[in-house]
């Protein structure tokens, strides 16, 4: 090969130890400007690659501030949606951002105990007996599917089961009996599904990185495991499920696809029956995602200043779950400060 | 009751309940073929599984679908999907290569090249394409990229040469890909990089100690050393960028067309449908038993892409474990 000749001039040995940005030992870095110019093109190639994402991701960003501080006002933030074909008489998004609250609640209401408790189990007992080892490769390649299914899928597949009359209490139901499946309850439910990879993943990470000592030392005090888990283990870990929470109300208050199929196309929060509490959470509504999605022009159309300010005031959910993630990450030392982005994959 | 919970459990009652517990997310995955493949059981009963051929006309077949009544006649059923998935095929096949060609560059930029100034700026900013909701990438597109392809990089030439078989109005192919890329691609490099930065740094150090630039050195050593790894991560991105749904509903242009390479450069303005922007498209059809039974349909083979995309990934990784480096 080529790259293995003696005679390559690009490159000297590493000679001593410069002051160079990195103690990788590397040595002095050789000049570019001697490589051969299909190197020099890589390099290149390289640099616009990186720098270009850059750019990307803050053009983004400025393009939605500039038009976000152009049309967020805070009198959107608190007043309802109305029906109107005007802009300016169409109301605000009250009713949205409380809808992705209630959503993201919900969500993780779920998801939390569920992703706890097989992350606990996974880590604690799937290593004892053939019967448990086994049913944990179920749990975790189970786990590993739901985080590979598209949300439009979950949407889907929540649609199929709250259409049942058996679930006919959970969701929003016509005149006569037609059971729609669509409800706070309905899209919470399967946001759930969203927000359990992260969770259960940064949770079995936090309780495989308590060094095993912490165990010994609580079970040598006759603790038993359970209680080992609760008093020791959990409260160790904490940061950890901190990070995989955050990461999962991301990924529900990102979410389009189940809120446009599960909650239905109403913007206002509608309630089904007259139990206040039960009724909203049975009722239809939208989300910050749905009410974007309604005032481009892909759904009605009406009001793309009202889709930019709403998907200014997303962004800025977003970009401060971002920073949340990254004070709880310092506590627990991350190797490239991307695993975040793996840990959803 | 709630003081008995309150005590400590016993062991054995605590391991049975958790197990019990996560359990359910096993069912749940059950659950959701089961029920995913019912509702999708008529289209399969009607056509086989030759509706995922072509030759057929898809929008007409949907009307038809649309107006059936409550119990349809069994022609009804008929559907010849192939429009939509070659769509899908070929809006992730661009995707996959443009993207993982820059997240192959980007990562060795990022571990190897990148002072670590430079790096702590490029991390949050890939960190932020990565959770930017695909809705606010579909504003953005149907809102700006949209109307910037249809003013000025579609010919008013084009658009009436292409009048009789389809309307150019911006959104299509091209747009759609390029969205779809600068989505995926974080997810590439975030895999890339971590494999990237569990290599033995003394490998490269030898290639640098025989004589290689730091680059060649990285391309000899390192990159061929996580070869598993950047497959797995383009397996990854192409099961993401089979499931995108909104975003491309938004930017592609919402006619079941199938792009023309032949076309020239035409082919990237032509509109297009995928599997999963149909499902978006045909939400409110599904009480309709016949377009139900489609969109079903659509999601079983999305659901079964996605599974085997996945079980491939991990496939595809087991050589990394096996040099004890993570993947």
């Amino acid at each position: 090969m080529s790259t293995l000749s003696p005679y390559a001039p690009e490159a000297g040995p590493p000679r001593g130890s410069s002051t160079g940005r990195r103690p990788s030992g590397r040595g002095r870095r050789s000049s570019p400007m001697t490589w051969r110019w299909s190197d020099r093109l890589v390099l290149a190639a390289a640099w616009i690659a990186g720098i270009g994402l850059c750019a990307i991701a803050g053009a983004i960003v400025l393009y939605m501030a500039y038009r976000g501080i152009q049309y967020l006002r805070p009198g959107l933030i608190f007043s309802r949606p109305q029906l109107s074909s005007d802009q300016a008489g169409s109301g605000g998004f009250l009713d949205p951002l409380l809808g992705t609250m209630l959503l993201t609640a919900i969500g993780i209401l779920i998801a939390l105990p569920l992703a706890l408790a097989s992350a606990v189990w996974i880590a604690e007992y799937g290593r004892g007996g053939r019967v448990n080892q086994s049913l944990a490769r179920v749990v975790e390649s189970s786990i590993e599917i739901v985080a590979g299914t598209p949300d439009i899928v979950i949407a889907i597949f929540g649609l199929a089961v709250f259409q049942l009359s058996l679930f006919a209490p959970f969701s929003f139901t016509a005149e006569g009996g037609g059971v729609y499946g669509r409800s706070f309850i309905a899209a919470g439910a399967m946001m759930s599904l969203l927000a359990l990879p992260p969770v259960y993943a940064a949770t079995r990470d936090g309780l495989q990185a308590v060094p095993g000592h912490m165990r010994e030392a609580a079970f040598a005090l006759g603790k038993t495991r359970i209680t080992t888990i609760r008093r020791v283990l959990i409260p160790s870990a904490r940061s950890n499920i901190a990070t995989g929470v955050t990461l999962g109300i991301s990924r529900i208050i990102g979410s389009t696809a189940i809120v446009l199929i599960l909650l239905g196309s109403t913007l206002r929060i509608e309630s089904q029956g007259s139990i206040p509490g039960v009724g909203l959470l049975r009722g239809t509504g939208s989300s910050l995602t749905s009410y974007i999605y309604e005032n481009s022009p892909a759904g009605e159309g009406g009001a793309p200043q009202k889709a930019y300010a709403a998907a200014f005031l997303l962004l800025i959910f977003v970009l401060l779950l971002n920073l949340l993630v990254d004070r709880i990450g310092r506590a627990h030392a991350d190797s490239s400060g991307l695993a975040p982005i793996g840990a959803v994959v | 009751m709630i003081e008995r919970l309150r005590k400590p459990w016993p062991d054995h009652r605590a391991e049975r309940t958790l197990g019990a517990v996560s359990l359910l997310v096993g069912v749940g995955v059950v659950a959701m073929v089961v029920f995913v493949a019912i509702r999708a059981w008529p289209l399969f009963e009607h056509n086989g599984l030759s509706w995922v051929l072509g030759g057929g006309d898809f929008e007409a077949e949907v009307n038809r679908m649309t107006a059936a009544t409550t119990k349809p006649a069994a022609a009804v059923f008929h559907l010849r999907a192939w429009p939509l998935i070659y769509g899908t095929l070929i809006t992730t096949a661009i995707a996959v290569v443009l993207g993982l060609t820059i997240a192959v560059l980007s990562s060795v930029f990022i571990v190897e090249l990148a002072p670590a100034r430079v790096r702590r700026i490029v991390i949050p900013m890939v960190r932020l394409l990565a959770s930017v909701p695909s809705v606010i990438y579909g504003l953005i597109g149907i809102l700006v990229l949209v109307p910037f392809v249809s003013n000025h990089l579609v010919t008013e030439h084009q658009k009436v040469s292409m009048q009789n078989v389809v309307q150019l109005t911006g959104g299509g192919l091209g747009v759609t890909a390029v969205i779809l890329t600068v989505m995926i691609t974080p997810i590439m490099i975030a895999l890339i990089c971590e494999a990237l930065a569990s290599v033995p740094p003394s490998w490269r150090e030898g290639a640098v100690a025989l004589g290689l630039n730091p680059l060649r050195a990285v391309r000899a050593v390192t990159l061929k050393a996580i070869r598993p790894a950047i497959v797995a991560a383009a397996v990854l991105a192409t099961a993401r960028a089979l499931g995108e749904a909104v975003m491309i509903q938004m930017v592609s242009g919402g006619k079941t067309f199938s792009p023309r390479p032949g076309d020239g450069v035409v082919f990237f303005f032509e509109p297009l449908r995928t599997l999963a922007s149909a499902i978006v498209d045909f939400r409110e059809g599904v009480g309709s038993p016949a377009l139900s039974a489609a969109v079903y349909g659509f999601a079983l083979l999305l659901l079964f892409s996605a599974f085997a995309l996945s079980v491939t990934g991990y496939l595809v990784k087991l050589p990394l474990r096996k040099y004890q480096t993570r993947g």
